[in-house]
C-alpha cells in the first residue's frame, strides 16, 4: 500500500516535561489530513500511552507515523530495557513505574491495555536487553 | 452549560483569559490517574484534578476537553498554563474541594460521564 506520509519523533528517556509533545504533534497531523474524530480519538489515546511509555519505561526509543490510504500505523521501538513477562505486562493495573512517575499521575498499569484497547491491530515485541517494539494499526474503513 | 457558568459556579479564577468561555461543557469529571483519564475521558469534558504538570494540559488536549479545574487553591505551574494557552486550553482555579466542585456542577444538571 502505498504511503501517504512517514514521520519520525524521537522520544527522550525521562522526559516528563516534554512528553505528549509528539503525540499532539501527531494528532494535529492527523487532523489536517483530515481523518475522523473517532479514528483520531482512538489514534491520540494510544499514541499518547505508548509516548509515555517510552518516557517512563524505556531508555528512549522512536515513534514512527505512517499513513496510507487504508490504515495509520503507530509504530514505538525503544532500546531497552526489555518487558520479560508481556502477559503481566499487559494485566490491567500492573505497572513498574518509578515513584517519580507516579507522583506525577502514572503507572495506573492502564498504558498497554488501553492501546490494545483502541487499536485495531496490536502487536508487541519485547526481548529482555535488547528492546522492545509496538506496532499499532487503525483502520480508516 | 458553559464554560463561563462553570466558572461562575465554582467561584473560579479564570487561568486563561485568551480561550473562548461560550465552549459547551459536555459533562464532569474528577481523577488524578492520567492513564485512566485517556481512558475514560470524554471531549467537551470538565476535569478536576490536583495535578498541575505540563501532561493535565497534553491530555486535555488530545481528548478535546473543554475545561481544566484545579481544586482548593493549588497554582497550576506556569510553564503548563503557556502550554494551555497555545492548545486553547481553559484551566480553572477554584478555592473549593473537587467534591464540592462536582456536588455544585451536579446540583446544576451537568453529567456525569
Amino acid at each position: 500500500m502505498a504511503v501517504l506520509l512517514e514521520k519520525n519523533f524521537p522520544v527522550e528517556a525521562g522526559a516528563f516535561t516534554t512528553a505528549g509533545e509528539a503525540s499532539t504533534t501527531i494528532k494535529r497531523t492527523l487532523k489536517q489530513l483530515g481523518i475522523g474524530p473517532e479514528v483520531l480519538r482512538r489514534v491520540s489515546v494510544a499514541c499518547y500511552e505508548v509516548e509515555l511509555n517510552l518516557v517512563i519505561h524505556s531508555r528512549g526509543g522512536t515513534l514512527t507515523l505512517l499513513v496510507d490510504p487504508e490504515k495509520v500505523t503507530l509504530i514505538s521501538k525503544d532500546v531497552g530495557p526489555g518487558i520479560p513477562d508481556i502477559e503481566k505486562a499487559m494485566t490491567e493495573g500492573f505497572s513498574t513505574a518509578s515513584d517519580e512517575a507516579r507522583t506525577l499521575g502514572f503507572g495506573a498499569g492502564m498504558g498497554l491495555p488501553n492501546m490494545k484497547r483502541n487499536a485495531s491491530e496490536f502487536d508487541i515485541q519485547s526481548e529482555v536487553g535488547v528492546g522492545t517494539t509496538i506496532t499499532m494499526s487503525f483502520a480508516l474503513k | 452549560m458553559t464554560v463561563e457558568e462553570v466558572l461562575e459556579l465554582i467561584e473560579a479564577k479564570d487561568m486563561t483569559p485568551e480561550t473562548d468561555k461560550n465552549t459547551e461543557v459536555s459533562c464532569g469529571y474528577t481523577c488524578d490517574l492520567l492513564s485512566w483519564v485517556m481512558a475514560h475521558g470524554t471531549a467537551g469534558m470538565a476535569w478536576v484534578t490536583v495535578q498541575t504538570h505540563m501532561n493535565v494540559i497534553a491530555v486535555a488536549s488530545l481528548m478535546e476537553m473543554a475545561a481544566v479545574i484545579i481544586p482548593e487553591g493549588i497554582e497550576m505551574e506556569a510553564p503548563s498554563l503557556e502550554k494551555a494557552k497555545e492548545e486553547g486550553i481553559t484551566v480553572l482555579e477554584s478555592p473549593l474541594t473537587a467534591y464540592e466542585i462536582c456536588a455544585r456542577l451536579a446540583a446544576k444538571g451537568l453529567a456525569g460521564k
